[in-house]
Order: C-alpha cells, then structure tokens, then sequence
C-alpha cells in the first residue's frame, strides 16, 4: 500500500514569520513515510522586486529572508529526510542554492541542492511578444524595458528534482501549488493524466501555500470568530493518501484552530470559477469538494477533481510603474473631521492649480481609509466620526516633480493649514505595473540542475 | 414562524482574495441551514449594489452548496489592483468586511 506523504508549510509569503518553519520540521520528522517542508514566497510582484535587486547586486534577487528561513530547520530536516521545496530562488535560483550550501556548510552538512529554472521569459520573448499574449488589460503596450517575466512551472521539474535524490529544491516561479503537487508526484507516481489525482494534490497546495491562512489566520473576528493562540499559531501539515484524500492538520502544541471554517475560507481564497482553478498541470473542479471535521485540528478534505491541463501556461510580465508618493497628516480633539475635511479641500484646491492632470486620492483615516474609492464616493456616504483622524494623500507619478509638488503642499499644511495639523509624513516609492500573459507551452523548458554532493 | 434581521457578520465568515484588478470574496453560512435565505437575498445584484462605489464591470456569484458557501466574483473592483492602486487596500483584503456588513433576514 502506497504510504501517506506529509508535508508542510513553513511560508506563505515573502514577508511570512521566519520562526514558523521550526514547529512543523519538528513534527514532520516524527512522522513516517514520505515528508516535505515548502516555502511559498513569491507573491505576483515579489519577483519583479528581486529582479530589481539583483540589478544592484548580481549575488542577490533571491529570497532576503532565505538564511532566516531555513537555516533554523535545515540540520532537523536533513538528518530526518524530511525534504524542502521552496520558491525562495526567486530571481535568482543558483544564487539562492549557493547560499544554501554555504549555510550547509557551516553547520557541517552536505545535502544535494536542486535548482529548477526556465521560468524566466525575458531571453525568449520580447516585449512586443509578451504584449500581444497580455490578457484583461493593455498595460504591456508600447513598453520598451521588462522587468521581470516569468511562467509558472508546474510539478514536473520539482519532482523530476526529488526524483534526483535533491534534499532541497529551489525554484523560481512555479504555481503555488505545485510546491505541493511535485512532491506528491514524486513520492506517488501519480501519471501526467490521472487528473483527479492530480487536481487533488493541487488542492492540497491550495490549502498549504499561504501558511497559517489554513490553520486560523487571516480569519479571527472577535467576538464572533476566535482564534486561540494567535501569537505561536502552528502552520499546516497536509496528509495525502495515494488516492487523493487530504487531512489538513498542524503540529501539536501549537496555536491556531483547523476546523471546517478555516478550511473553507481556504479553499475558496482567491479563487474565481469554482469549476475551474487554472494550474499548469490540471484544472481544478471544486464544485463537489467536501470537508469533513475529524476533531482535535484534523480536517477531511476530499472531492477535488480534475480536468485536462489548459494548453498554455500563465505569466506574470512588470514593468516600470513610475512612482508612488504618499504623504499623512493627523488632526484630532474636537471638530477633527472637521479640520482634516477642509485640508483635504485646500490641497486639492492648490493641487489642481500647481499639477493639474495628477490624479489624488485623498483618504481620512479614522473615518474611511480601505473601503472606498478612488473618487471618495464612498467616504461622502459614511457617517462615521472620529475625534483622531489620519489624512492621506497619494498620488503616482512617471514625473517625479508632479509627485514631490502634493508631498510638499501636504508638508506647508502645518503653517498654512487648518489648525493643529500634526505628524506630517512623506515618502516616495517606485511601483511596479504587472500583466498577466498566456504563454504557448514550446516557449517554456525547465531544466532540472543538482548541486552538491553525489549520493 | 418570525423572521428577524441580522448583519452577515453575525451569522457568516467572509474572506477576500485578489488577483490583479478583480476581487473574489467567500461567504461561508455558520449554520448551513442558512444557506437558502442567504441565496435568495445576498445575489450579485445586492453585492453589485453594496460596491457600487467600486464600479464592478461584472459581478458573479458561484454555488457551493455542499460547503454551504457562495464565492462572488467582481471584475475590475480594486481601483487598479495591488500594483496600481492609490489606496492603502490594494489588495482588497478589507473588503470582505463590506459584504458582511450586509443585512439579511433569517428564521
């Protein structure tokens, strides 16, 4: 009978706790039978940024959190076998490898590190290419420079990896859930056609990519939704039988909760046709999917199934997005609102006059900052007051002048603002533009390279 | 029997989650038994009305009735998405939290 395969998260995002890998290495290494740990830390622009940083430093444009992430677990892991997978290769997948070995190396290991690349697009197609397979949006257009375009991998190079004998493997872009499914197609032999199977370990990676957002985060609501332990929440654990079923756990000891709620909420995250979840090697059918409470944090997720993988693959392509500035500005006591409403007036007043064609927005943090719009529709409808209020400004800009005159008349609100204009802030950052393209399967070959010592 | 008016919040879960300028929130019946009053009442067009200011080109809603949950889809309601966004929510992560402001009838 074919063994149970485990496997872990550690990281849902680039930014995600680095301390969180260490619980679930602990307790995959007690398990038996086969046992990953992955890292998801590529979000849609994460690599365009790691793209920029390698400009600057040709060593970089991996993970900068890598030695953080993995080094903690790296001597647990090797010594239990229990394997790691993780994007943290961003930009720079050799680069991020070589760093592993190093970190390897100090601490008196040698495990075989696998790099898979061929994600990147830039060498292949050019940017007339790219934006004519752009979809939902022109944003490509005319555009001269690519920052960062890359294919997402499906499972196949990652298990061909582990097929290898690799204990760690490093990608770049890949989908999300095929951190999960290449080890499952590597431990079970699952066929490039058995698409139920196939679209059960993607749900599988669905529910592990994005950490503890399975195991009660991103989902407390007190009074109504409680979360205990939210301070050492335990990240996932996925056991996944030879037939596809999954049972959603997390180590014990840990805090969190892993009910039919948080798994729910999981398997519907960014998800658009139920019918149809795209990944490289399956489209995913969530339509008859079931879960099913086991008690103590255990979850039965069975259900999923598969049709044929789409012909194309999807990349992410950014280019330059010019510049963000924002700048803030506090009033609070009585009438607050009533002062921020009238420095917002007198900005935009000078504004128009001193950039005109620079489109504002201008939020009030305290009586509506997330949820409106744009135009402030939504902020004239709110009855909301508040005696703290946060003015905000923002505008984005390719003309760093347009964007330095609204943080320096936020600024001059101090003299020549409303009274008890408070805490001015400004900054600038660049932005990236992303699109999404559909890229013919020819253009993309990944290739599989192990470093380290021969086994 | 009495019908009684409640916030979504106080009888479902919502989660937001983006993919470039479109947005999909899960709502997720507590008690599955609400899952019929909730499709009569929170449709695409009452979501479409709740974001109006967010100027959805389409919004969809999906059944998943075995998970008693309702996925909405709404096109082009990030204001530019995460990379393109002049507001703090690119993402739209907060957004959940306008669709269970919602009010409903239920038994």
């Amino acid at each position: 009978m074919a063994p149970t395969v485990h496997i872990g998260a550690a990281a849902g995002f680039a930014g995600d706790r680095t301390d969180a890998g260490g619980p679930v290495a602990e307790a995959l290494a007690r398990c038996d039978g086969p046992r990953f740990l992955i890292y998801e830390t590529l979000a849609e622009r994460t690599l365009a940024l790691s793209q920029l940083e390698r400009r600057g430093d040709p060593a970089r444009g991996y993970n900068p959190r890598l030695e953080q992430f993995v080094g903690p677990v790296l001597a647990r892991c090797l010594a239990a076998n229990v394997r790691i997978v993780g994007n943290f290769g961003a930009a720079n997948p050799r680069g991020a490898a070589e760093r592993i070995l190093a970190l390897a190396l100090a601490q008196g290991l040698a495990p075989r590190v696998a790099v898979v690349e061929g994600d990147d697009l830039r060498g292949v197609l050019t940017p007339r290419q790219l934006a004519a397979r752009e979809t939902d949006g022109a944003v490509l257009a005319g555009a001269s420079e690519i920052i960062a375009a890359n294919a997402y991998l499906g499972a196949g190079p990652i298990a061909q990896a582990l097929d290898r004998g690799a204990d760690v493997v490093v990608t770049g872009r890949v989908a999300d859930s095929a951190l999960a499914l290449g080890p499952l197609v590597h431990a079970l032999r699952w066929r490039a056609d058995d698409w139920d199977r196939l679209a059960a370990g993607t749900l599988a990676g669905h529910l592990l990519e994005c950490g503890a957002q399975v195991t009660g985060g991103y989902f407390a609501d007190p009074p109504h939704k409680f979360v205990p332990g939210m301070a050492g929440i335990g990240y996932p654990i996925a056991e996944v039988e030879a037939a596809g079923a999954i049972v959603i756990t997390k180590p014990p000891g840990t805090g969190g909760r892993v009910d039919r709620f948080t798994v729910t909420e999981q398997i519907l995250y960014e998800i658009h046709d139920p019918a149809a979840y795209l990944a490289p090697d399956v489209v995913l059918d969530l339509t008859a999917v079931e879960v099913l409470e086991l008690g103590s944090d255990r979850v039965r997720v069975t259900g999923a199934r598969g049709k044929p993988a789409p012909p194309t693959l999807k990349a992410t392509v950014c280019i330059d997005g010019g510049l963000l500035g924002e700048a803030e500005i506090s009033y609070a006591g009585p009438n607050a609102a009533a002062r921020a409403r009238l420095a917002a007036e007198t900005v935009a007043e000078r504004m128009r006059i001193r950039a005109p064609g620079l489109k504002l927005r201008i939020d009030a943090i305290g009586l509506a900052s997330v949820l409106g719009d744009d135009a402030g529709a939504f902020a004239r409808r709110s009855n909301a007051s508040s005696e703290d209020v946060r003015l905000r400004f923002a505008a984005q800009s390719a003309d760093r002048a347009a964007v330095e005159r609204l943080l320096d008349e936020v600024e001059a609100l101090y003299c020549a603002g409303p009274a008890g204009g408070a805490g001015v802030r400004r900054h600038i950052t660049p932005r990236l533009a992303s699109a999404s393209c559909l890229i013919e399967r020819e253009f993309v070959q990944p290739t599989v390279t192990v470093f380290g010592s021969e086994a | 029997m009495t019908l009684r008016t409640v916030k979504l919040f106080e009888i479902a879960n919502a989660r937001s989650g983006d993919k470039g300028n479109r947005l999909n929130i899960a709502l997720v019946c507590r008690d599955p038994a609400h899952y019929p009053a909730l499709a009569r009442q929170v449709t695409a067009e009452a979501v479409a009305a709740a974001f109006a200011h967010r100027k959805p080109s389409r919004v969809v809603r999906y059944d998943l009735p075995r998970l008693s949950a309702f996925n909405f889809v709404l096109d082009d309601a990030l204001e530019g998405g995460v990379n393109a966004s002049l507001g703090l929510d690119g993402h739209g992560k907060s957004l959940s939290f306008l669709l269970l402001d919602l009010p409903v009838q239920v038994e």
